[in-house]
């Protein structure tokens, strides 16, 4: 592949929220720095917001939704394929950002995170239009219609590890379905969505989307926590959707939750059977735990790999993870860049350790990399494969970093066992040739996205969420409307005659 | 002395510089996705513990508590309340000081693990 390397995309000197249609300064003037992972400069500050600027944000937001509740499907899907053209027109310069925010190579921001952000737009400014209700008779003078209306004001706390995509995974559907949005962007990743909002705010009735930066504790906090809240969606940890469960259930207010995986990325026998492309994408599928240097909720953190196949197969898995090369994030070249902050550098580097401690054996990285000149000072981890048991704690806790912990299995039964013993069920994957595993093993899996002979694919039209502690609701599809929207049923009678009990 | 879960004195800095502006203070141990795996802080019973909640101990008179589904997998390891810098994400409560609590780990040795008591379930403060 030939090299492109990109400029490093320069920013305003400071960003405010995006309330009411404008940018706007915090109430109390503070802002905080931003770092980029890729060299651990400050880039930028962004407001550093409290309970006033979320109030001004909710006031923005009613008073948009006594209006825009009234949009008509084709007004919203209109404005949905605007805000995807103006995205596609802007592809590039997006990435670039995305890469300066959080760090990862931008042959990924181009080809993902953006290609994905403009699908989705599209993918729900679409199923809309093709959209019905439904009505029953339910008999010869009874009616049931049912007419899905918007939940009103929604928050939305967005997580860091795909700024953009995440931001409009929550977006797309929600605007869709007839609500007003107040976003929080991660406080490590908060450009991103800023640049956004210059590019499309204008085709957006003011108040109806609007973005309040600053911390969790600070900012997300009295978000998820209001009373003038009428759903809240939240992607991260577990601890913390308990927490905004917690506050949601003070509201009675409904909720959708993503909060990460440990995923069994399981190899069948008969991958081996024949030395070919199929043998070669499979390989690139165990490697997949290095997309987005393992900062997936998602991540195929675990390689179950059949005992008989075990050496030749990890063999050639461990070659093309040394073969990942490490780099400038905004060459084309690079397929991995740095983790998003220095607490995940840490605590990555600390799994690492305890993986050890435990007995796993290192097959490869295992350490920081070492860059050269301008980056030295990022956020850098060789992507690492340790072998052990599903017991350990490299098995079962979420890294969200390049390492990867690979076991054996003897049978489809203990395959089962082990990809199953896990607190959670977001992803699974699954490879084979044999056309009875393919889909009675994907079916025994306790995971709300299994995978088959493929990995790390999230096309919009294919539902995506979680089983067991990795939460609920499904998004990247029509399903996502509903958790958004109310049914409104109509009853009607065409009877004149009183039912005469009084 | 907490048989389970010890702190350094860069955390015990840092939860005194949190006890100054939010008064006592709590942990809870997350897991999963993006911030998951690391240690959670929040004024006391902002967070509100379970029946599903093990507690460890307390950690220079907080209470630190991680759920039982989790405890199972992280039993045999003991745990040290450190700091590291970094702007991590959540809301826990130390995030605007830049700075992030995070844990290290090592494995008991038998003799520890024979001596260890279990743990009570449920809110012990």
């Amino acid at each position: 592949m030939s090299t492109t390397l990109f400029d490093r995309p320069t920013l305003k000197a400071d960003y405010g929220n995006y309330i009411g249609g404008k940018f706007v300064a915090p109430v109390d003037g503070h802002y905080f720095d931003v770092t980029t992972p890729t060299d651990g400069t400050v880039i930028t500050k962004v407001a550093r917001s409290n309970s006033k600027d979320v109030e001004l944000a909710l006031d923005a937001a009613h008073a948009a939704y006594a209006t825009w509740k009234h949009s008509s499907v084709t007004e919203r899907s209109n404005m949905l394929l605007k805000i995807a053209d103006i995205v596609e027109a802007n592809h590039h310069k997006l990435a670039a950002i995305e890469t300066l925010d959080n760090g990862k190579s931008i042959r990924e921001t181009i080809n993902a995170d953006v290609a994905l952000v403009i699908d989705h737009f599209r993918y729900f400014a679409g199923v809309i239009r093709a959209e019905e209700g439904s009505v029953s008779e339910l008999d010869q003078h009874t009616v049931s219609m049912n007419i899905k209306e918007p939940v009103g004001v929604v928050a939305q706390i967005i997580p860091w590890n795909f700024p953009l995509l995440m931001a409009a995974w929550k977006i797309a559907p929600a605007l869709a379905a007839g609500n007003c949005v107040i976003v929080k962007p991660a406080e490590q990743t908060p450009v991103g969505l800023s640049v956004l909002m210059e590019l499309v705010g204008h085709l957006i009735p003011p108040g109806v989307l609007n973005i309040v930066h600053g911390f969790g504790p600070e900012a997300g906090k009295p978000l998820a926590q209001s009373s003038r809240v009428h759903k809240v969606a939240f992607t991260g940890e577990t601890t913390t959707g308990r927490l905004i469960m917690q506050y949601a259930s003070e509201n009675l207010n409904p909720v959708t939750m993503e909060l990460g995986g440990k995923s069994p990325n399981i190899f069948f026998k008969s991958v081996m059977d024949q030395d070919d492309a199929f043998l070669n994408k499979c390989v690139e599928g165990a490697v997949m735990f290095a997309l987005n240097q393992g900062e997936v909720c998602t991540c195929p953190s675990r390689i179950l790999v059949h005992e008989d196949i075990y050496d030749a197969f990890m063999e050639r898995v461990i070659a093309r993870t040394k073969a990942i090369k490490m780099g400038n994030p905004f060459d084309t070249n690079t397929m991995m860049g740095a983790q998003a902050s220095e607490d995940q550098f840490n605590k990555i580097l600390s799994y690492i350790k305890i993986g050890q401690e435990e007995g796993a054996e290192l097959l490869c990285g295992g350490a920081p990399a070492e860059l050269d000149g301008d980056y030295s000072n990022g956020y850098y981890i060789q992507p690492t494969i340790l072998k052990g048991h599903n017991k350990m704690r490299v098995f079962q806790e979420e890294i969200f970093g390049p390492v990867v912990a690979v076991t054996t299995f003897k049978t489809t039964e203990e395959a089962l066992e082990i990809a199953n013993d896990t607190l959670y069920g977001l992803g699974a994957g699954v490879w084979t040739r044999d056309s009875h595993e393919l889909y009675q093993v994907p079916r025994a899996i306790e995971a709300g996205r299994v995978w088959v002979n493929c990995y790390h694919a999230y096309p919009a039209h294919a539902p995506f969420g979680g089983y067991k502690q990795s939460g609920f609701g499904r998004e990247t599809h029509l399903m996502m409307l509903n958790h958004y929207r109310q049914n409104k049923n109509m009853l009607i009678s065409y009877d004149k005659n009183a039912l005469g009990f009084f | 002395m907490n048989p389970r879960v010890a702190f350094t004195p860069e955390a015990k800095a840092l939860m005194d510089e949190l006890r100054a502006f939010h008064g006592p203070i709590m942990f809870h141990q997350s897991g999963g996705c993006c911030d998951g795996s690391s240690p959670m802080c929040f004024a006391l019973d902002d967070f509100k513990i379970g029946q599903v909640d093990v507690y460890l101990g307390d950690v220079d008179g907080a209470p630190f508590y991680m759920s039982s589904s989790q405890f199972e997998y992280w039993k045999h390891t003991h745990l040290t309340l450190d700091v590291t810098p970094g702007r991590g994400s959540s809301f826990s409560i130390e995030i605007p000081t830049g700075k992030r609590f995070m844990i290290h780990s090592r494995i008991f040795t038998d003799q520890e693990m024979a001596e260890l008591p279990e743990p009570p379930q449920g809110k012990q403060h």
